[in-house]
């Protein structure tokens, strides 16, 4: 048979020499490879002190925005939960009082919203499909826990604090490349 | 009054090796959970303590704190009965190693060997075969079928090797004229160190302790990968740890006779032209033999994270087919050499 490229090696089962039966040559060739890799670079990252950086692309935990005055982004229109293939969104919708201007951008927000973290694919579908630029994955990571309830977070753990607001420049900056 | 002052200096050269011997089984540990990860690039242990210097204590704490399981349908007293004989009978071999030079304290001769038996390594031969009991036992006691296969790999293993190993003695023996390991070791005064005239006796003997210990290449007895855990899968709190520790303690000992028998035990080239007092020169003779030993011990961690393990079969093979012929030609050869050329 032709190959179809130059590349392929034929096996065949050869008997061995003397000197490979003896399998001591490359028992030190073996040992001589191990101990070269004992002065070669460690790749461990001692985690919790070194926090390895993440890609760009990485995709974490989402952050519900707020705006630059401290006002939620969301507006509760649920494309998000409809895009998210895993359908791990849910919200209730309420509309706003006045006096609460200063809390949410617009007339329509979010009374409740979860995320279960355990149906979450990370597919960032929800982040692609948001009109209001109020949800975004972020680099961190899900906290390991004992529960299963308290993987579905909620509003608490996803809105941003106005005093910590959470960088996500990175994951902007992708969807204006694509 | 002579008597008494003998059997104080014993007790306390036998409580010191005890403690050496447990310390340096205890930091085997660490050396090898340290050395494994060095070769594959990686960190290893270091959140105990400085650079995880404490993870000894660690990992003994966890084996006392675990719970105690012995299996219902186990034999109760042969299964305690296990890791006690084979915990036991390391230790025991230590007592007839000449550690060092003999030191003179208040005009008093110490010898640093507990016993000096003028068949000592007969007597570490017989303690060391023992040895197998345990695990023999243990594994029969747990009632399970791994354990069992495992206890089977490493008697009929054990008692293999221990063939071409004795032979390969042998060869040393015809040589030394003698049993006594001290009167072995002061022949080798110098760099008359037995490797350059019984190379061929070493390797086997090397090979030899590697499957003696259980250790890869040889470690068929308790292949995680077909036996669960071998002869202690049944095992479990510090009775596992006494097997574990145990395995390490041989590794030593075993170091320490090779160290010995091949290597000129305590002696170092250019140690006498030094000029030192008695006592600092016996301090020297042993920190050299240590040096040795620990040499050895690295050895054996080095070949673990090396080769992978053999085929049972193949291991018979080794051991029937290849090391015991070799080992009795060496016999003849040594005994040849001697007769004609002597």
């Amino acid at each position: 048979m032709q190959s179809l490229t130059n590349r392929s090696v034929v096996v065949r089962k050869k008997e061995m020499s003397f000197m490979e039966k003896l399998y001591l040559p490359a028992i030190l060739g073996g040992m001589v490879i191990t101990i070269k890799h004992l002065f070669k670079k460690k790749v461990t990252n001692k985690y919790p002190e070194v926090k390895r950086i993440f890609a760009p692309v990485y995709r974490g935990v989402h952050v519900l925005k707020l705006d630059e005055q401290g006002r939620e982004n969301c507006t509760a229109c649920g494309l998000c939960a409809v895009a998210c293939p895993a359908e791990a969104i849910t919200m209730i919708a309420a509309e706003r009082k006045s006096g609460e201007e200063n809390l949410y951008r617009e007339e329509k927000y979010a009374a409740t919203y979860e995320i279960n973290m355990l149906r979450c694919i990370f597919c960032g579908l929800c982040e692609e499909a948001c009109p209001k630029d109020a949800i975004y994955l972020t680099d961190r990571l899900i906290e390991s826990k004992y529960q299963r309830k308290s993987f579905i977070y909620g509003k608490d753990l996803l809105v941003e604090k106005v005093d910590e607001r959470i960088d996500v420049s990175k994951r902007k900056r992708n969807y204006k490349m694509a | 009054m002579m008597d008494w002052s003998i059997l104080i200096e014993k007790s306390i050269l036998v409580v010191i090796l005890f403690l050496i011997s447990l310390a340096v089984a205890a930091y085997s540990t660490y050396a090898e959970r340290k050395i494994a990860a060095f070769l594959q690039d990686r960190i290893g242990p270091d959140r105990a303590g400085p650079w995880g210097l404490l993870q000894p204590i660690a990992d003994g704490t966890k084996m006392f704190m675990k719970e105690e399981i012995i299996p219902n349908a186990s034999d109760k007293l042969l299964f305690i009965l296990g890791p006690c004989i084979f915990m036991t009978t390391a230790l025991m071999t230590s007592a007839l190693i000449p550690w060092g030079k003999s030191m003179n304290i208040g005009g008093h001769e110490i010898s640093l060997q507990v016993a000096n038996l003028n068949i000592g390594i007969l007597y570490i031969f017989a303690i060391v075969s023992i040895g197998v009991y345990g695990i023999m036992i243990g594994g029969w006691a747990s009632n399970n079928k791994f354990a069992l296969l495992g206890a089977i790999r490493a008697s009929s293993q054990m008692i293999s090797y221990e063939l071409a190993m004795g032979m390969a003695i042998i060869a040393i023996l015809l040589t030394s004229n003698s049993l006594d390991i001290r009167t072995i070791v002061d022949q080798q005064v110098g760099f008359k160190w037995n490797i350059f005239y019984q190379p061929l006796g070493f390797l086997i003997f090397i090979i030899c302790a590697f499957a003696e210990c259980n250790r890869t290449p040889f470690d068929l007895p308790e292949t995680e990968t077909e036996l669960v855990g071998g002869y202690h899968t049944e095992y479990s709190s510090m009775k596992l740890g006494l097997y574990l520790f145990a395995e390490y303690t041989n590794m030593f000992i075993s170091s320490a006779v090779i160290s010995c028998l091949y290597f000129g035990g305590y002696h170092f080239p250019g140690i006498d032209s030094l000029h030192l007092s008695q006592n600092v020169a016996a301090l020297v003779s042993v920190a050299v033999l240590f040096s040795k030993v620990f040499f050895f011990i690295l050895f054996f961690m080095w070949v673990r994270w090396t080769l992978p393990r053999f085929r049972y079969d193949q291991l018979m093979r080794l051991g029937w087919q290849i090391l015991l012929p070799l080992a009795i030609v060496n016999v003849l050869i040594t005994g040849a050499w001697l007769t004609y050329f002597k």
